[in-house]
């Protein structure tokens, strides 16, 4: 056997496709007699609509249909359901308000469907789109979730008063008001973590068709997964027999969270494309994603934490608003809550904790889960309070974290998660000592000598992946099961496909999954490819997102493969004449212990499936098995980025002159990847706290709905990462990993703010700290 | 009645003629009339480069060129610059240091870093920065990507 | 995002492209290199009813000297700026300038004149052109007219241009000897109009300025001359003093509109160190 596949940096198996030209997008995919869908969406935040007239539509040129909100509610068509259940803080349900596929006599945000045009060509369409005359009454809106529960503030669904979804607590509140009393210190502050826009590089796309042969649809859609997709689609918004449906979600540019949802958009094409006998092709263009994609973050928060004199955490507090925007979204209410307060620990041994979430509706885009979804958000309260308590209790950022790191594991937070495992001295040691935080002060020196202002910054950020344990979900109000399946096939000349529920869309499961499979086979990585994102080839999904592929998909794959092993164990056994208890496979060779006696893998595939000589009395022929695995618990990955910026004070503009990242995944299949990921995810959250930010003006109207106004980083903004990692496997998986897609977004925004607020020294900025915020707050700093 | 014209091109070296309307992008040509789906659209204003291709020579934004502009032109795409052998070394770099995640950019992505090398065989890694940044890349936070050109201005 | 249907035209020549012009009246726009005009028609902002496409006449490209003149076409590109020997050894302000428009393939299509015409104070070539003392060669059916830069850019995307005219060449004096110059841009992101901008040319006599000229990007509803600035020079040392009192007379005059690169404050402080910025590198280029 060659050098080990766990924790090799295996280039990637799926490369070649994207590297010429060949990957399969769903735009790519272009059905015979394919037609084309362009949807009306509506120019205000709030309207009542009077009517809708779609005769000029009907009647212009290729138009072959068009349908509005009567259509679809005479159709019958649910409402687009939300899949977790919230339970108040006075033990009644969230409020779910309809959420139509297309609007019915009100619209709640700018970028609503009101109606959808289906033609021949995408001209066609989009020209009929624009004939379609809809008669609003314009009401008054409300953007900003600050003013949502304001008095007198425009009220968007008749079940929901004070634009209210929940008030939801978490925590002992009387334990946490009883040691603020006796705080020698508290630190306090007041932000809004900002509305951000996931912009995948490809946009949403969806193409519908529908066979009279068998009464059965195909959809084609740019999903995260697809069968949460189907299963949505079926059973709660179109009533269809979920085997007649099936969902395909072929190469996926980029999702971030924003493709998780079940969409519209999705239905829509779905259900045309049998009201027309023709498939229906959906791609939005960038300014439609900007106002119809699921927005993140959009907190305002008051956050308190309490130490005694020496800079002990005693207790933290925390009240936040988060806005969900128009509808709630296939995720969003568990977001703000159960991946967000339940978070507040950090790394630390703060005793108690209570945390108010406040969800509330107003007239923008749903909000829902983008990369880190609640868990960036929690990091940035307990890292921003962390090192803004240590500059005003005089200690160094560092020491006041180490003095309050966890260090016992299991470790019971009290907020609900028990921590299996971590190190976090190991990974701040290793950050500290990558970033050189010896030589800051020399640096800084020199930074100031050149009239720069240099500043230093840390995020000690944990978060919870591998989503989840079904039950613990469900007691929590999660409409689904989370765990994953995967199945295992050995063709006759063993070589290996494996289904993965987890989809693949960059994280590059096509090579992680592969060298998993061919290292516990012991086969070549070149024998084992990768199937994922069809309903029709994997026998279930929950798809990926919360950094839980190879924590929970990656784990039922072995499962299966231990199966697979057993069986092939068996079969050796047969075939070597020898007792099953004495057959050992390593190596890619099922061996009589203690003997040269054997049999490859190849040859007890082979045997299954061409049973000449086979045990038919105790087993079945064939080499395949399956597996679900449910997680026991959250995973823990944990890490310490520190940042070091240089700031121009006449300009405000922020240089990222040094990033130093160590993170804890658990074991680590592939660095490489891994690597990506923290890269990918650390650009991201660049962007939240520098360059990004999701702006509504008063009317609702969005005015960051471009690339050119919302502003993603670009090659030449973003410095080169140092990044390196430290290892406490994962307790609970077989592989002893965590996951890693989401780190570098959890917790670069509170390390760049902490060091751009060291550097200008002031206390707080708002995010994103774009050279106007940062000169601003030099300015007021001055005047003070 | 909407105007089209007659128009011809070179794709990837075979000449092609078709009768083109007026207001179709070059992108949606070759997506939609050639089916060489590898040049990708992204933003359709300019901004993101996912649907760079090269028009003699210069590499341009297809969302931001008429088709009927292309009439006369030579037009190069992912699928032709990799058929040819000009991008295998870009290529092999990019497969070795990740530099891709999703793919969606990485076609426009080769594009402009061919471009650079054609022009600046030894770039730096701020030129390089600098030339690949009228191209989004929302996975790898470019710096597989700037590793992946700088291992080919080394090394060939 | 697909734009309203429109008839296409590609004339060979300036007098086909002014006959069509006149033909088909103010349903016409000019396509140059489209990177501003495609982008609104796809928003259906615009939506022109013919689209007269002036990138297959010859004698609108190129870059040249006639005696003490350097001679642009109109659709000569951002990227033939950027790899003109003449341009960097006679007009390097210029060359500089058009380093910081957009992005590397947007300067492959996007043109000098396309820049001018639009009318846009966002747009980096007005400033420049104001800093260059340039004039516009303005060809229509009545043959061409000369106008200055300085006068030619009347308020937001309106200019001196008639609408059955055309731009086809830019004439820019060739600057003195030992001329400093300096385009000091600041902008959140490549491909990002500039929050602020300042283009400066710079004659110096021995210790004294002998002459300065101060264009000012994005300050105004259109690009601005900082007159002011440019007189309280002439005869100054560069020093702290003069170099403030400069951008002082150079915020004066900004009126910038806030968006989201700034508020007018924000815009019109970094108006005026950009101001201080070019002053500084054109001083530091100038040879007396």
């Amino acid at each position: 056997m060659g050098a080990p596949l766990i924790g090799a940096r295996i280039p990637r198996k799926e490369d070649y496709r994207f590297l010429t030209g060949a990957g399969q997008y769903t735009d790519d995919v272009t059905l015979p007699r394919q037609t084309y869908a362009a949807f009306v969406r509506s120019p205000h935040a709030h309207a009542k609509i009077k009517s809708v007239n779609t005769a000029k539509a009907k009647g212009a040129p290729g138009v072959l249909g068009v349908y509005t909100g009567e259509e679809i509610a005479a159709a019958k068509l649910g409402g687009l359901p939300c899949g977790w259940l919230i339970t108040d803080v006075n033990g009644q349900p969230m409020k779910e308000p309809p959420y139509p596929v297309i609007a019915q006599g009100k619209v709640r945000h700018v970028g609503e469907r009101v109606a959808v045009v289906v033609a021949e060509t995408q001209e066609q369409a989009r020209d009929a789109a624009e004939l379609v005359q809809v008669d609003y009454e314009v009401l008054q809106a409300v953007a900003d979730g600050r003013l949502a529960r304001a008095k007198g503030a425009p009220q968007l669904h008749d079940i929901a008063p004070d634009n209210t979804c929940y008030v939801w607590a978490l925590g002992d509140k009387a334990a946490v008001d009883a040691a603020f009393a006796k705080a020698a210190h508290v630190t306090k502050l007041d932000f809004v973590n900002n509305r951000l826009i996931p912009n995948a590089i490809e946009p949403r796309a969806a193409n519908g068709s529908y066979s009279r042969a068998d009464d059965s649809y195909t959809l084609y859609v740019s999903s995260q997964n697809p069968h949460v997709e189907r299963l949505l689609m079926t059973a709660f918004v179109m009533g269809l027999p979920e085997h007649k449906v099936r969902v395909v979600a072929p190469d996926v540019g980029g999702g971030f969270g924003s493709k998780i949802y079940l969409y519209g958009e999705d239905v829509v094409v779905t259900w045309a494309s049998k009201q027309l006998g023709r498939p229906v092709k959906w791609t939005a263009d960038r300014s439609e994603s900007y106002v119809s994609d699921a927005h993140g973050r959009d907190h305002h928060t008051i956050a308190e934490l309490a130490m005694d004199k020496d800079g002990k955490f005693l207790a933290m507090r925390v009240k936040t608003t988060a806005n969900v925007g128009a509808y709630l979204s296939t995720f969003a209410s568990c977001i703000p809550t159960i991946l967000y307060a339940t978070l507040l620990a950090g790394q630390y041994t703060t005793p108690v904790i209570h945390a108010e979430v406040t969800a509330v509706f107003t007239n923008t885009a749903p909000v829902d889960a983008y990369r880190g979804a609640g868990r960036p958000e929690a990091t940035y309260v307990v890292e921003r309070l962390v090192e803004t308590a240590a500059r005003e209790m005089k200690m160094d950022p560092a020491e006041i974290r180490r003095k309050n790191f966890i260090r016992s594991f299991p470790y019971q937070t009290p907020v609900a998660l028990l921590y299996d495992t971590g190190n976090y001295d190991a990974t701040m040691d290793a950050a500290q000592k990558l970033a050189d935080v010896a030589g800051y002060a020399a640096r800084k020196k020199a930074s100031e000598a050149k009239g720069k202002l240099r500043g230093l910054g840390y995020a000690a950020y944990i978060e919870a992946c591998g989503i989840a344990p079904s039950a613990v979900a469900g007691s929590l109000g999660a409409r689904a099961g989370l765990y994953e399946a995967g199945e295992v096939r050995v063709h006759p000349t063993g070589t290996v496909t494996v289904f993965t529920g987890s989809h693949s869309h960059g994280q590059g499961h096509e090579t992680t999954f592969a060298q998993v499979v061919a290292d516990r086979l012991g086969l070549p990585v070149e024998n084992v490819d990768i199937v994922h994102g069809d309903t029709s080839k994997i026998l279930f999904g929950m798809g990926t997102y919360g950094s839980r592929s190879i924590a929970v998909g990656g784990t039922a794959i072995v499962k299966a493969l231990d199966k697979i092993i057993a069986k092939g164990k068996k079969i050796a056994a047969h075939l070597l004449e020898a007792s099953e208890s004495d057959i050992e496979y390593a190596n890619g060779e099922f061996k009589v212990a203690g003997t040269d006696k054997k049999k490859m893998f190849g040859e007890v595939a082979f045997a299954a499936y061409v049973p000449h000589n086979y045990p038919h009395d105790k087993l079945e022929p064939g080499l395949n098995e399956n597996a679900f695995y449910d997680p026991s618990n959250f995973t823990f990955p944990a890490g310490t980025y520190v940042c070091e910026v240089e700031v121009d004070p006449e300009t405000g503009v922020v240089k990222i002159e040094r990033w130093s990242a160590v993170d804890d995944f658990g074991k680590i299949i592939n660095p490489m990847i891994v690597e990506g990921q923290v890269h990918g995810g650390l650009a991201q959250g660049i962007g939240q706290a520098m360059t990004e930010g999701a702006k509504y003006d008063s009317h609702g109207q969005l005015v960051t709905g471009s690339f050119m106004d919302y502003c993603i980083p670009r090659a030449d903004d973003l410095p080169s990462f140092q990044v390196d990692t430290r290892e406490t496997p994962c307790t609970h998986n077989p592989l002893g990993v965590k996951g890693c897609g989401e780190a570098g977004a959890i917790g670069a925004p509170a390390a760049l703010i902490n060091a751009i607020t060291d550097a200008l020294g002031v206390k707080d900025i708002p995010m994103p700290a774009t050279p106007q915020t940062v000169w601003r707050a030099l300015q007021q700093k001055k005047a003070a | 009645m909407e105007q089209a014209l007659d128009t011809t091109l070179t794709v990837n070296g075979q000449s092609v003629t078709r009768r083109i309307p007026a207001r179709m992008n070059l992108v949606d040509f070759l997506r939609e009339e050639l089916g060489l789906t590898g040049s990708h659209v992204g933003c359709e204003h300019g901004v993101c480069g996912a649907c760079t291709v090269r028009v003699n020579g210069e590499i341009v934004r297809g969302c931001l060129m008429l088709a009927v502009q292309a009439d006369g032109c030579a037009v190069e795409t992912i699928e032709g610059l990799s058929d040819s052998g000009e991008l295998a070394k870009l290529q092999k770099a990019f497969h070795e240091k990740n530099a891709l995640q999703c793919g969606f950019c990485t076609p426009g992505m080769l594009l402009a870093a061919r471009d650079l090398l054609k022009r600046n065989p030894k770039p730096d890694r701020e030129q390089i920065r600098a030339h690949i940044s009228g191209n989004y890349c929302r996975c790898t936070g470019y710096q597989a990507i700037v590793d992946a050109i700088e291992e080919v201005v080394a090394h060939g | 995002m697909i734009p309203a249907a429109f008839d296409y035209h590609a004339p060979r020549s300036v007098a086909d492209a002014i006959k069509l012009l006149g033909q088909l009246g103010p349903e016409a726009k000019l396509l140059a290199g489209g990177h501003s005009l495609l982008p609104m028609m796809k928003l259906r902002f615009a939506q022109p009813a013919h689209l007269v496409d002036l990138g297959r006449i010859a004698e609108l490209r190129g870059i040249s000297q006639v005696g003490n003149e350097i001679r642009i076409g109109a659709m000569t590109t951002e990227h033939e700026l950027l790899s003109s020997k003449l341009l960097a050894e006679k007009a390097p302000l210029l060359v500089e300038g058009a380093g910081w428009i957009a992005d590397p393939q947007v300067r492959y299509k996007g043109t000098i004149g396309g820049d001018i015409s639009h009318g846009d104070p966002a747009n980096d070539h007005p400033a420049l052109m104001i800093a260059l003392d340039a004039s516009f060669v303005l060809t229509g059916p009545k043959g061409e007219r000369v106008v200055k830069a300085d006068g030619y850019f009347l308020g937001l995307y309106s200019t001196q241009l008639a609408a059955d005219e055309i731009l086809t060449q830019i004439r820019i004096p060739v600057p003195a000897a030992g001329s400093g110059w300096s385009y000091q841009k600041l902008k959140r992101k490549t491909g990002d109009f500039a929050t602020a901008a300042t283009a400066v040319m710079l004659q110096m006599k021995g210790k004294s300025v002998a002459k300065a000229a101060i264009g000012l990007t994005n300050a105004g509803p259109t690009v601005l001359k900082a007159r002011e600035a440019e007189a309280y020079l002439a005869g100054k040392e560069i020093n702290d003093a003069s170099l403030n009192e400069a951008a002082r007379l150079a915020m004066k005059i900004c009126n910038p509109t806030p968006d989201q690169r700034g508020d007018a404050d924000y815009k019109r402080a970094m108006c005026g160190e950009m101001t201080r910025r070019a002053l500084q590198a054109a001083h530091a280029r100038a040879k007396a």
